[in-house]
């Protein structure tokens, strides 16, 4: 296996690359795909239970809209600086992706705050019963990702503001929109449950 | 000029030495031995388990173990079999074997890979920490409520097995997800999805499976938990709960589960077959056609392991008729293999006979499989022994042998040296003639009605003499496994070396050295048929030496990434350098979940050290800026130079 007739040149290929064509792409999609996996098991488990007693809510009100959907149009609206700055981040402009970046931190601050909140206007505790526990426990499950989120935001724009900037980080960047955006996306049927459901069924 | 390039890439594909560097490896060779190596210990000790259960049934009246240490050591058998065993197990394969088959440098992500065997191994030694201290888990490897819930499991058994399944769980998953982009990116030029090998499709199968199936138990783990630790009422009926959602949880996760298992044993017997028959796969298409409806209709059979709990005769009807339908697919792929091996001479070698053991006790255990598919047959004999036979028939006679084949197929690769044939052969047959004496009668003892998982009974019964004969063979079985034992020391002594390709096989694990560098291949290779080195051999690829990829860097870690499905060459990237932060991560997560069975806090306060290793791990070095600013700059698009301000649009 010493000679080597045929072989193929790759060294024009570019060093770094966005969206689907980045292992990073289709890792953050994976670990999407775990977590949205785990939410609508979640949800199942709320519809199963709600098939275990007459009405719904179980002795409780249902939670207050208020926060509820002023936090829903928050997380919507947070995904209007995610747009920017991953566009941005695709096109290497550091300036745009630093503001961009700074603007969705405070978005997700302000839904951090706001979803305490929501917490204490679910009208029941998760010793309550059955009810409360899922409600708590989808809220709460919804709110680790906020965290989580919030934190990763505000490593990478750490990064961005030193001076190891390199087309990978750029990469890093746009994979943290793309997985904001699920964190907003997965909202909505959480949203669903939590608060429409108990006003219908 | 040749052999500078190879020191070159040794030199930067080194894994560090020492103690420390032990701790930072990050190869999918060095990770992938490890996790093959302590799988492996758990299955002895699950076995160990295994016999002193057999020894306490052997006959009537037994008093070599209590009641308590029994319900203990079932449920420590099942549990380690299931989550410590058989998917890490063949997650392992996976990682040491996919990256090779597929022509790649290393995993897709080799700190996320490491840091998911430091999880899993850390899980393992807590369990066997807590089961030494007398706290082992003692409600069965499924963990049924209300026996675990709160009010009937008091103390930290069940919630040791809980966390456990967190800690396997997040293993699993993350290994999974780094299974799946290796294959889907790091394919080498050439391997379009209708080239990839079969071992390598039922290696992408399984890990869909686990990162569908696996959230469900580890959902189901945390609201058991949260019942017994703060109070939720999840499964609690008093309070509008319901135990039945535990078992709809943890089944919806436990059927796949038996596929996650199964379906890698069929990639290993795809494997084997055509080396040992000299002859290409018969059936290519249909094969991975099979694997994913298999992977498909798993996800619709959990209800027939809840036959029994009362519900509705359309829904048993429904799970009756898809549990038969998996065997369409499964008929099919022992009909291809069979067709493979029709009219040809097989060598008799030890992965040739386990694979033949294979099918002749799948076929039992697949036919037991279809008799309790049946309502009013499942309902006869619901937690007796025949369900004990049939599932040992299936992960045994189904995955273990399998496994056992794999083992000899690939040690040469691993160790570098072949196995002893002699002591193969013995260890086969002992294996063989052992577990039909050990599980064969327990069709018989179920039908005469010996309920599951009771630690004496009563000589009246006329079940004695069946006991003692399924004893009798567990010892047999046991003495097969030692043998194997024993001959994985002295090949590793005293074996002939393997050399590249011992077996002339066709995939391109073995177009590399016997154990292969950290770097995989010296040149990357490119594919050019399903069966790669054979092609070449025989000159389909229009030379007679492999073509080859040039252009990757060998001063760098840098791979090449290609297309999902056609795997052509789309860019470059760089594979992180070792790392102890995985390492790290996963002991601060493991504190987390430990502590959090004795207090709640355990979680906000474990979340900071989590956090600060993550970030540690994600954080550039210098070294790692620069050499990734030198690679991208090598090819034309560079993002703009840190120290200048950067205005818009600037590339």
């Amino acid at each position: 296996m010493s000679h080597r007739e045929s072989t193929l040149d790759v060294s024009h290929l570019p060093g770094y690359a966005f969206g689907h064509r980045s292992l990073m792409w289709w890792g953050t999609l994976g670990m999407m795909v775990i977590e949205g996996t785990m939410f609508a098991m979640l949800i199942g488990s709320y519809l199963y239970l709600r098939g275990r007693v007459p009405s719904w809510p179980p002795g409780a009100k249902p939670p207050d809209l208020f926060y509820g959907v002023l936090n829903t149009i928050v997380l919507a609206a947070s995904v209007l600086p995610n747009i920017w700055y991953k566009r941005a981040a695709e096109r290497l402009d550091l300036k745009t992706v630093q503001i961009g970046l700074l603007v969705s931190i405070v978005f997700a601050i302000a839904f951090i705050v706001i979803r305490v909140y929501e917490f204490r206007a679910l009208n029941v505790h998760w010793t309550t019963n059955a009810y409360g526990s899922v409600v708590w426990t989808l809220l709460g499950m919804h709110t680790t990702h906020l965290i989580t989120d919030f934190i990763d935001t505000v490593v990478l724009t750490a990064l961005m503001f030193t001076d190891k900037i390199e087309g990978k980080g750029f990469v890093d960047v746009s994979e943290n929109a793309f997985y904001w955006y699920f964190v907003v996306i997965a909202w909505l049927p959480i949203f669903a449950a939590i608060y429409l459901l108990p006003r219908w069924i | 000029m040749k052999d500078r390039e190879l020191l070159q890439l040794e030199e930067t594909w080194a894994e560090p030495r020492g103690f420390i560097g032990w701790f930072k490896c990050v190869h999918h060779t060095s990770i992938g031995r490890r996790f093959v190596i302590t799988a492996f210990i758990f299955f002895l000790l699950g076995g160990i388990e295994a016999v002193l259960m057999r020894i306490q049934l052997a006959r009537p009246e037994n008093t070599f173990l209590g009641p308590d240490l029994y319900n203990q050591i079932f449920t420590m058998h099942g549990t380690t079999m299931m989550f410590l065993f058989a998917v890490p197990m063949m997650e392992a394969l996976g990682v040491y074997l996919v990256p090779l088959m597929v022509g790649a440098r290393n995993i897709a992500f080799p700190r996320l890979n490491a840091f998911g065997y430091y999880i899993y191994l850390l899980g393992g030694i807590f369990l066997y920490v807590m089961f030494f201290t007398g706290t082992g888990p003692d409600n069965g490897w499924f963990s049924y409520v209300p026996l675990a819930g709160p009010e009937y499991g008091p103390g930290k058994r069940a919630d040791v097995w809980a966390q456990l399944i967190t800690f396997t769980e997040l293993s699993a998953l993350v290994v999974a997800v780094s299974l799946i982009v290796t294959v889907f990116k790091l394919r080498a030029p050439g391997m379009s999805l209708n080239r990839i090998p079969l071992f390598v499709w039922a290696i992408v199968v399984t890990a869909f499976m686990i990162v569908f199936a696996m959230p469900t138990v580890a959902l189901g783990s945390t609201c058991l938990i949260l019942d017994r630790l703060v109070g939720t009422h999840f499964f609690n009926p008093a309070e509008g709960g319901d135990v039945l959602l535990w078992q709809h949880l943890f089944w919806f996760f436990g059927h796949p589960e038996v596929y996650i298992i199964f379906i890698p044993a069929t990639g290993i017997i795809s494997a084997i077959l055509p080396t040992f028959c000299r002859r290409k796969i018969f059936g290519y298409t249909p094969l991975v056609l099979s694997l994913v409806a298999t992977g498909f209709i798993a996800f619709g059979l959990w209800v027939h392991h809840m036959f029994t709990t009362g519900l509705p005769r359309i829904a048993q009807s429904f799970f009756t008729a898809a549990s038969m339908m998996i065997a369409i697919p499964t008929g099919a792929q022992i009909f291809c293999w069979i067709a493979t091996i029709w009219g040809t001479r097989p060598r008799l070698r030890p992965p040739m006979l386990f694979v033949l053991g294979f099918f002749f006790n799948f076929l039992i255990g697949g036919l037991t499989g279809v008799m309790l598919a049946s309502v009013s047959l499942d309902q006869q004999v619901h937690d007796t022994f025949f369900v004990v036979a049939h599932l040992h028939y299936v992960l045994i006679g189904g995955s273990v042998f399998p496994l056992f084949a794999g083992f000899y197929y690939w040690f040469p690769k691993m160790a570098g040296r072949m196995p002893g044939d002699r002591l193969g052969h013995w260890n086969f047959w002992l294996m063989l003639i052992g577990f039909n004496l050990t599980f064969f009668p327990m069709h018989q003892l179920g039908l005469k009605g010996m309920p599951r998982r009771v630690y004496a009974y009563l000589p009246g019964m006329g079940w004695g003499g069946l006991n003692l004969l399924a004893t009798l063979g567990g010892v047999i079985m046991t003495a097969g496994v030692a043998l194997f034992l024993i001959n994985v020391f002295l090949s590793l002594r005293t074996g002939e070396v393997a050399g590249e390709n011992p077996w002339d096989a066709a995939t391109l694990e073995w177009a590399t050295s016997s154990p292969p560098p950290p770097f995989n291949f010296d040149s990357l290779p490119i594919v050019a048929g399903r069966d790669a080195l054979w092609d070449m051999r025989e000159g389909h690829s229009g030379s007679a030496a492999p073509a080859v990829v040039t252009g990757v860097r060998g001063d760098l870690r840098e791979v090449l990434v290609t297309t999902v499905l056609d795997a052509e060459p789309d860019h470059k990237t760089l594979m992180p350098d070792p790392s102890i932060w995985p390492f790290l991560s996963a002991v601060a997560t493991s504190g987390l979940f430990i502590g959090s069975i004795f207090t709640p806090w355990a979680v906000p306060v474990g979340a900071v050290p989590v956090t600060i290793a993550l970030i540690a791990w994600f954080w550039p070095t210098r070294k790692e800026h620069l050499e990734r600013i030198e690679a991208e700059q090598d090819h034309g698009r560079t993002p703009a130079p840190p120290a200048e301000p950067v205005t818009q649009g600037q590339a």
